[in-house]
């Protein structure tokens, strides 16, 4: 863990100090610093806990797109076999920012599609961060179908700051990709289970997520526009992102409350990005519980559901 | 509060402005600076007569121009939770909603009406602009699934004009949820085979364009509206380079085959009857003033996928061929 975010900085400095300790002992065999290196570590292991038991909404979204947490493909590569990348939209591009294909969750063959943000700069390039392009949700489209024609579950792990802002994406119609992307969500009649795994960024995230379950990891979150977006708009000073943050209600709780979440994954103290094996494991069980449950259900039993539940939200608001 | 200027006063204005526009007041056209009387200007539905900007309209000052003889009905809204979220940025959310109230004398950012366009029965929805940008919360899709619920009742086509920056940030992940409700909206029409015509006015972006304004069977623009998923300024600050001549305009979006038409507002009336009646498998309509309804002889039983009851007006155009039943 080299990455601290700000709000960890103490963290770090205890954490460096126990390393230092370390450092020297290992040069010079005579020193005996164990008990001052235990010592720190505990009081780092009492810091974490106390941070990561109480982090506010501005601390979540600064973990949620923590750059070491699991990734989409992360969880592709540790939960599904036999998975096959499927490409391009059939009209203009493949968008790597979205990645999609056929793939076994244990042994059920099944349709994943997600967003991707890379872990390096060169990965980050080429998946644009994670932002998608038309093509991006017009491939979604592509494999929803196919998975609706063979009967095929989806699974769709979401990870987003956005869709991509740019002239190419605005005039191949970027707005009418997500609608078809959202729609499709609502016609097709195998099941879907959406998970987000990190940041679930406004209709981009929308476009996949409008799903039978909506499963959010602890630390994740899922708004309608960015608390530094929000804070320019609204308090005209973007800095105010901690107030904005607050405002839009955007963790994994208080959606749950608003039943736009249905499960909140737990992540172990001190988030995915230091417990990526947990996490991405505890997600796999969450998604075949949630398919598991579906198996039995028609086809117009599962539009119906995912109707009848977007049409409900909005009927119980938080408290005060 | 006194609950006199702050509830019945609004309902008056707004009888009244819509009958009595001042002759003696003029507005200033944005594009051109030509000097426009207000009955002008109302007369040609807020275009500018001389450059043919399109100025903003109220859903009310719209729908009084197009339904025949400027009558309609509206469609009742459900009211949604009045902030779920106790939003609060520099002002109350509550304080917010309630200035708009005050501006507009409307409840929220949309209104819903049933009537007819020469004789043809339609559902329509138009966006306030006015209200809080227009922004999309909870009443927004309420009012698009009321729309599409009395269409698919009543089996009517839907017009939907939008305008909106995109969402009612102030109801947060609620109104994100307004893009996957209005799709269900669109999916009951769809289903029930009734014709979803979105008009597109200045300026629709955001999670509107990203959802039921971009779901239409046809997609109509009035002319040089913005209508765009990004802002202007945000894609600029990712991309560092100048947006081209016209981008996110109508006739820019027309070229690069995202809508069916661009149409200047003055003729959208006749433009809506001719495509809708088409799609119903109606007659042509006639133009001017037709007879009395009354004596029009009971219509036969339509088939599902035309069952939009015919209007009452409905009088056998004398030229034109009659129209196939089937
Ligand atoms: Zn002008």
């Amino acid at each position: 863990m080299t990455n601290y975010l700000d709000f960890e900085k103490p963290l770090a400095d205890i954490e460096g100090k126990a390393e230092e300790l370390r450092a020297m002992a290992r040069a010079n065999s005579e020193m005996d610093i164990e008990a001052e290196a235990k010592a720190l570590d505990a009081k780092s292991a009492a810091l974490l806990q106390e941070l990561y038991s109480s982090l506010t909404p501005w601390r979540k979204c600064q973990v949620a797109r923590h750059p070491a947490r699991p990734h989409c493909l992360d969880y592709i590569d540790a939960l599904f076999t036999e998975f096959t990348p499927l490409a391009g939209d059939r009209n203009f591009a493949d968008d790597h920012a979205v990645i999609g294909g056929m793939a076994r969750l244990n042994d059920q063959p099944v349709v994943v599609i997600g967003h991707e943000k890379g872990n390096d700069t060169a990965s980050r390039l080429k998946r644009n961060f994670g932002m998608a392009r038309p093509e991006g949700y017009r491939k979604a489209v592509r494999l929803m179908d196919l998975a609706d024609r063979f009967k095929l579950p989806v699974v769709s792990l979401v990870d987003t700051a956005g869709a991509y802002p740019g002239i190419g994406a605005e005039e191949r119609g970027q707005s009418e990709a997500i609608a078809r992307s959202t729609q499709k969500c609502l016609q097709i009649g195998v099941p879907l289970v959406s998970v987000i795994i990190g940041e679930g960024g406004s209709g981009g995230a929308v476009a996949f997520a409008s799903a039978n379950r909506l499963i959010m990891l602890e630390h994740s979150i899922y708004s309608v526009i960015s608390p530094e977006g929000c804070a320019s708009i609204l308090w005209k000073d973007s800095d105010k992102m901690r107030e904005a943050a607050e405002a839009l209600r955007l963790t994994a709780q208080d959606l749950k409350s608003l039943g736009v979440c249905d499960q909140i994954v737990a992540e172990p103290i001190g988030g995915a990005q230091r417990h990526q094996k947990d996490v991405i494991e505890a997600v796999g069980r969450a998604i075949a519980r949630n398919l598991a449950e579906m198996k039995k259900h028609t086809p117009e039993d599962l539009r119906k559901q995912r109707r009848e539940k977007f049409l409900s939200i909005g009927s119980k608001g938080l408290a005060a | 509060m006194n609950w006199i200027s702050n509830y019945v006063r609004p309902t008056i204005n707004s009888l009244f402005s819509r009958r009595e526009v001042p002759e003696n007041l003029w507005t200033k056209c944005d594009e051109c600076g030509t000097m426009l009387f207000h009955r002008e200007l109302h007369d040609a539905q807020n275009v500018c007569t001389n450059c043919n900007h399109h100025m903003a309209i109220t859903p009310r000052e719209r729908f009084t121009a197009m339904f025949d003889g400027g009558i309609f009905t509206e469609v009742p809204v459900a009211s949604p939770l009045a902030d779920p979220l106790h939003f609060r940025d520099q002002k109350k959310y509550p304080d917010r909603m309630k200035a708009a109230q005050k501006k507009t004398a409307e409840t929220d950012a949309m209104l819903v009406a049933e009537g007819e366009i020469f004789r043809t029965p339609i559902i329509a929805a138009a966006q306030d602009f006015s209200f809080m940008g227009g922004s999309m919360g909870m009443y927004v899709g309420n009012a698009i699934v009321a729309a599409a619920t009395r269409a698919v009742e009543l089996g009517r086509p839907l017009v939907l004009f939008s305008a909106a920056g995109g969402a009612r940030m102030q109801e947060g992940i609620l109104s994100l949820m307004q893009m996957p409700r209005t799709t269900v909206a669109v999916e009951m029409l769809r289903e029930a085979n009734l014709p979803y015509i979105v008009v597109l006015t200045h300026p629709t972006t955001g999670g509107v364009t990203a959802s039921y304004a971009m779901l239409g069977d046809v997609q109509i623009a009035e002319p040089n509206a913005l209508i765009g998923f990004a802002g202007a300024r945000v894609i600029e600050q990712t991309i560092g380079e100048k947006l081209p001549e016209g981008f996110q305009r109508s006739e820019y979006l027309l070229e690069h085959g995202m809508l069916d038409r661009v149409t200047h507002r003055k003729d959208l009336k006749e433009e809506l009857v001719t495509i809708i009646r088409m799609m119903m498998h109606l007659p042509p309509p006639i133009a001017g003033d037709l007879p009395a309804p009354a004596e029009t002889p009971a219509e036969a039983p339509a088939t599902p996928a035309q069952s939009a009851p015919k209007p009452k007006a409905e009088a056998k155009p004398k030229a034109a061929p009659k129209g196939k039943k089937k």
